[in-house]
């Protein structure tokens, strides 16, 4: 094994933190600067990790950027600041893996598209939703095998997973997931719902992905491709399961998963959180490997 | 009970909530219509939209026959005095649908969330009051918590800008010694300007009951349907609901007789079953479950032998809420794999 990737996380909060937690353990990612804008809980334990912080936004930890060769910037702040952070930090050549619902780069679904983003060297990748990354991944598996008119997702959520910069702005999460259906997921049309959920116990993320077909299904290799892409999701979120189908009713097929977290620095419950922080984590490992095997090769620097 | 005098704004849910019973297959023709006859007997507010609210077009709530586009633009030209409300879940629908209906001349928005997540309306409701809509807040399910945390969420929705706070008995659950407590309060709370509105279902057969209750704690606007044609056993039917006000003295500016030949002539005959409290809607209001379940749970046991009953019962015993339909056939493959071991 090579020299891991160093990376930056900006944004100490919850999802920033579970970011951290996960890299630490990673064998191809060495999370070294956590940024704030302020003296926080969140930099504290990142202090407490062995990180660098800087407590003045990304002006804090751009002088050092070349020198601690920092190659890679989680954003986990708003679609507000991200822009800003993206320029920044691109300038410097390092990749953003922007788990905002900014999407100013191309969005990213690990198992589904980010050899192609890899190959095309994008500097910026999104993270679409946590929505979008639970079911993408089944609307893809159906799509692969055979022609998909129409996907459509429904996700439920814990109400204390849902932060209030997705309460604020709950259309962007409806749009934007609609949307990375059709482009990612390789649906005609997208449609995606959110429903929270404020049950105590809270409960578990649970996502339905409804499938129209254009002919009759082939029940065995729709059935065989979605298990092989559980699997593939899988090997960076373990809590992924399918709960029941894939059901075939006519032209209609659905599938009803469960996302349960790792439970790092948020509860276990919180599995659309933790998809999150899994897949842009697994985006950035999958780049380090492939810089590893040569196939990529990282913006030149003097 | 003394409600002579007292002033009540009715509003008709038959042609949204009735969307429910209907599977949302209401025709362009029925909907014009049956709008036609209420706004003739002084109906002021009629619903029209998807029975889940604008954009609940899609597998998990149903295809309807025609598009909200559709309905609104073929029903709103069509009336004379009456006004056209839209009903809007956020995390279904989003404002582009809300300025959509807002071009066509829908008068009345109404912004419906969980009774605990009143925080996910704050841009719809901005948005709709920045359009000088009549702008509802709608705490849908709100027998699942206690008055204070009802007011709480009531007081964010005022705060982002509902000129109309309702108290919404999704589940047909309430009894009226809760509906007084609730409307009550929220009545002493909100501001003066604020109005307060009730909706409720009849699974309990307690439409008309709760609706006189809501009145006396405070309500000024009541959602009922006309024949009852709505979710579950359906809403509180209003030709009854009026008979009763007419009698107690209550001014609702409806003609009585012309609203019950609306109910048996135009709304009896386009029903595909009989909205009545059957075993399976009187278990929605006695569980406390999400009234349009019902045909839901009906054709999970048809397709997979677990009787609705209990697939009902289950979904009330894990706090499944408004929206999530797509659990029912999810529960149903798992109780009938359970019970096939």
């Amino acid at each position: 094994m090579g020299d891991k990737l160093k990376a930056l996380i900006i944004g100490p909060g919850n999802i920033g933190t579970d970011l951290l937690m996960k890299a630490l353990r990673s064998d191809h990612i060495e999370p070294v600067w956590m940024v704030g804008i302020e003296e926080s809980e969140g930099i504290k334990r990142a202090r407490d990790m062995g990180l660098k912080t800087s407590v003045t936004g990304i002006e804090g930890a751009l002088p050092s950027v070349i020198e601690d060769d920092v190659r890679i910037a989680f954003d986990a702040t708003s679609a507000y600041v991200h822009a800003e952070n993206a320029k920044a930090l691109n300038a410097l050549g390092v990749i953003m893996v922007d788990l905002t619902p900014a999407a100013i780069g191309p969005f990213c679904v690990p198992p589904v598209n980010l050899a192609q983003h890899a190959e095309a060297l994008e500097m910026n990748v999104n993270m679409v939703t946590c929505g979008g990354q639970a079911t993408i991944p089944m609307v893809y598996a159906v799509s692969r095998v055979q022609s998909v008119e129409y996907g459509e997702i429904v996700a439920t959520v814990g109400s204390k997973s849902v932060g209030p910069g997705t309460r604020k702005n709950i259309d962007e999460f409806t749009r934007t997931t609609a949307q990375a259906v059709a482009e990612v997921g390789g649906a005609g049309k997208g449609k995606a719902i959110i429903v929270i959920n404020p049950a105590e116990p809270p409960l578990i993320m649970r996502d339905t992905v409804h499938c129209l077909l254009t002919d009759d299904p082939d029940e065995a290799a729709i059935t065989a491709s979605v298990q092989d892409m559980i699997a593939e999701v899988q090997r960076y979120v373990p809590g992924y399961r399918l709960v029941n189908g894939p059901v075939f009713d006519g032209r209609r097929v659905s599938i009803f998963l469960e996302v349960e977290g790792l439970g790092d620095f948020l509860p276990k419950y919180a599995g659309n959180l933790d998809i999150m922080t899994a897949a842009g984590l697994r985006t950035a490992e999958m780049l380090a490997e492939s810089v590893e095997t040569g196939k990529f090769a990282l913006p030149a620097r003097a | 009970m003394d409600l002579a005098g007292k002033k009540v704004t009715l509003h008709d849910m038959s042609l949204r909530d009735g969307m429910h019973a209907k599977q949302h297959q209401i025709t362009v023709e029925q909907m014009v219509s049956i709008a036609t006859g209420l706004d003739k007997a002084g109906m002021p507010l009629i619903e029209v939209t998807h029975g889940d609210g604008l954009g609940g077009e899609s597998v998990n709530y149903g295809f309807p026959a025609h598009s909200d586009e559709d309905y609104l633009s073929a029903v709103i030209p069509a009336m004379n005095n009456a006004k056209v409300s839209a009903l809007l879940l956020p995390g279904i629908g989003t404002v582009d649908h809300l300025r959509m209906a807002h071009e066509l001349g829908v008068h009345t928005i109404r912004v419906a969330t969980h009774c605990t997540e009143a925080d996910v309306s704050e841009q719809h409701i901005g948005m709709a009051r920045q359009l000088d809509m009549d702008t509802v807040g709608f705490l849908m399910m709100a027998h699942m918590v206690d008055e204070h945390a009802l007011l709480s969420q009531a007081q964010l929705m005022e705060s982002y800008g509902a000129n109309c706070i309702y108290c919404t008995d999704s589940a047909g659950y309430m009894l009226p010694e809760e509906v007084t407590r609730k409307i009550g309060l929220l009545r002493e709370k909100l501001s003066p300007d604020t109005e307060i509105g009730f909706h409720g279902h009849h699974n309990l057969a307690l439409g008309v009951s709760n609706s006189l209750a809501a009145i006396e704690a405070g309500a000024a606007r009541i959602d009922g349907s006309v024949a009852g044609l709505g979710a579950g056993a359906g809403n509180t039917p209003l030709e009854i609901l009026c008979a009763v006000l007419h009698r107690m003295g209550v001014e609702d500016g409806i003609d009585l007789y012309k609203i019950m030949d609306v109910a048996e002539d135009l709304v009896v005959p386009i029903m595909d079953q009989p909205i009545r409290v059957d075993r399976d809607a009187l278990t929605l209001g006695y569980a406390g479950v999400y009234s349009s379940f019902l045909l839901f749970a009906k054709r999970a046991e048809a397709k997979y032998g677990v009787p609705a009953r209990d697939l009902l019962v289950e979904l009330g015993r894990r706090g499944t809420v408004g929206g999530q339909e797509d659990m029912i056939e999810d529960l149903a493959l798992t109780m009938a794999a359970e019970r096939a071991d």
